[in-house]
């Protein structure tokens, strides 16, 4: 289980996060939403210390970070590799193969054997569908393909927790469904995973747990079934602007 | 016309002998020097101002400020001539002598290392901040982030400009000839000062560094395209 205690993060003079209060629990899918620059981006990358948060508490399984005394690198190092991240634009790497990314961190960071590494990188890329791209470069993908790739890279690292900031942001819808489909499929296998995403679609089939994030505060943190009846009108206004049959009922009457 | 080609064939071996002999190993010398020292610099100046690293960068900006704003012939004939007339009671009581071939490796290493030192700097800042970010996510340390995945990738943006570099010092060793070196060019000036050939003389050791730059501009060609396998689409 993971945990934010009064979390703050400031960019200049703009309140990124404010008093974030929340926990992940493992084994679960936790989705978070909320509109452009809501904050819920930086939320997802201090879990991996992407971003340093002011002031508050992280505490990790049995660990606790209090944000407000300097990190020692081993603590940093020490999270990063419990928690696995998945970008919008996947960051792979384009000098290495395909099969190379996903092996990188396996060999380099946790000083597998390359052998061994080699043969989870491949049962990875069978569970996401590509390997037989396992010896093409990223640049000789498609972004879909990509984000697969991303993802299984990922997962080699055996991450406790998987993080995923907008994975499907930037494809194609036929690309999407491909990535969803994955990422369901990891849902269902009881990973932990904690997803930033636009899709609400998605959102209500894979998430345990919705927390709403606008102008860096939780405004909603609960079941999807919950979420989804829209129980206040800052967030019946949200799910109207994001779902495009709100769009359609309303030119319908 | 016989006559010319007769003071070609006879001098040609003379100067491609100097050529094999101190033109071309100077400046791989050097230059290989020139490109330690230009990472090193590079990662120092792009390093986080703190601590006893802020000395570190005072240092390495004050040496390629003082490496560029000066003429190359002109940091030759102060390490040859001048260094010996550095006298410091204790450390160096006769002054810093270095030999002709030290004299030039030095200032050549280090002039050709001030100038990689920018270009390896942009080629590391023109990597995506996205290849940092998901290194470090994999719980990658910095060394092994620049090692593994920034390093190569800055490698292949920085090669055409390093090649300038390298063709540029290849042409510059010829200055070397100021310090007694006797490299290409002072072979081609000591056979014209005895032929009265001047033309000739150096028309011809033009031609030789023609030669090495065009083999180098070729290098040049094979390495981009071995390095940027990775961006062709499959086929």
């Amino acid at each position: 289980m993971i945990k934010f205690e009064h979390v703050q993060k400031t960019f200049g003079d703009h309140q990124a996060l404010s008093d974030i209060n929340t926990t992940f629990n493992a084994h679960e899918t936790t989705v978070i939403v909320g509109p452009s620059g809501s904050g819920k981006s930086t939320l997802l990358r201090s879990l991996n210390l992407l971003e340093r948060p002011e002031s508050g508490l992280y505490h990790f399984n049995d660990q606790t970070i209090d944000f407000a005394k300097p990190l020692t690198s081993k603590t940093v190092l020490n999270v990063r590799r419990k928690t696995g991240m998945v970008f919008q634009d996947y960051n792979l790497f384009p000098h290495l193969s395909v099969l190379k990314n996903v092996m990188e961190g396996p060999v380099q960071v946790l000083k597998q054997k390359p052998s061994a590494a080699k043969q989870t990188a491949l049962d990875l890329l069978t569970k996401v569908g590509l390997a037989d791209k396992a010896n093409a470069f990223p640049g000789q993908l498609s972004g879909g393909q990509q984000q697969r790739v991303a993802i299984a890279r990922s997962l080699a690292m055996n991450p406790e927790y998987v993080l995923l900031d907008e994975p499907t942001s930037a494809l194609d819808p036929e690309l999407e469904a491909g990535v969803l489909r994955v990422l369901l499929a990891l849902a269902q296998e009881d990973n932990s995973m904690i997803i930033v995403t636009h899709n609400m679609e998605f959102a209500r089939a894979v998430a345990d747990k919705i927390l709403f994030v606008e102008d860096g505060k939780i405004l909603f943190d609960g079941t999807p079934a919950e979420f989804f009846k829209q129980p206040t009108q800052r967030i019946a206004d949200f799910l109207a602007a994001m779902t495009f049959t709100t769009i359609s009922d309303k030119a319908n009457q | 016309m016989d006559s010319i080609w007769h003071i070609i064939v006879t001098s040609a071996p003379q100067i491609a002998v100097a050529g094999l002999k101190y033109t071309i190993p100077i400046a791989i010398i050097s230059f290989a020097i020139g490109l330690i020292l230009a990472v090193l610099t590079a990662l120092v100046k792009l390093s986080p101002r703190r601590g006893w690293f802020s000395i570190l960068k005072a240092v390495a900006y004050f040496y390629v400020w003082l490496f560029r704003s000066t003429p190359l012939l002109v940091q030759l004939f102060i390490v040859y001539f001048g260094l010996p007339y550095l006298k410091i009671k204790g450390i160096w009581p006769n002054g810093i002598q270095l030999d002709p071939w030290t004299a030039g490796i030095a200032t050549f290493s280090l002039n050709t290392g001030a100038y990689c030192a920018e270009t390896i700097r942009a080629a590391i800042l023109s990597i995506p901040q996205g290849q940092w970010e998901a290194a470090y996510s994999i719980g990658m340390t910095k060394t092994q982030v620049l090692r593994r995945i920034i390093l190569p990738q800055a490698a292949r943006v920085s090669l055409p400009p390093l090649s300038n570099s390298f063709i540029s010092l290849v042409k510059d060793t010829s200055l070397a000839a100021s310090i007694t070196i006797i490299e290409m060019f002072e072979v081609s000036q000591q056979i014209a000062a005895e032929n009265y050939q001047p033309l000739v003389m150096y028309s011809l050791v033009a031609a030789f560094y023609a030669v090495l730059c065009t083999v180098l501009s070729w290098l040049q060609g094979y390495l981009e395209k071995r390095t940027s396998r990775y961006l062709r689409p499959l086929n």
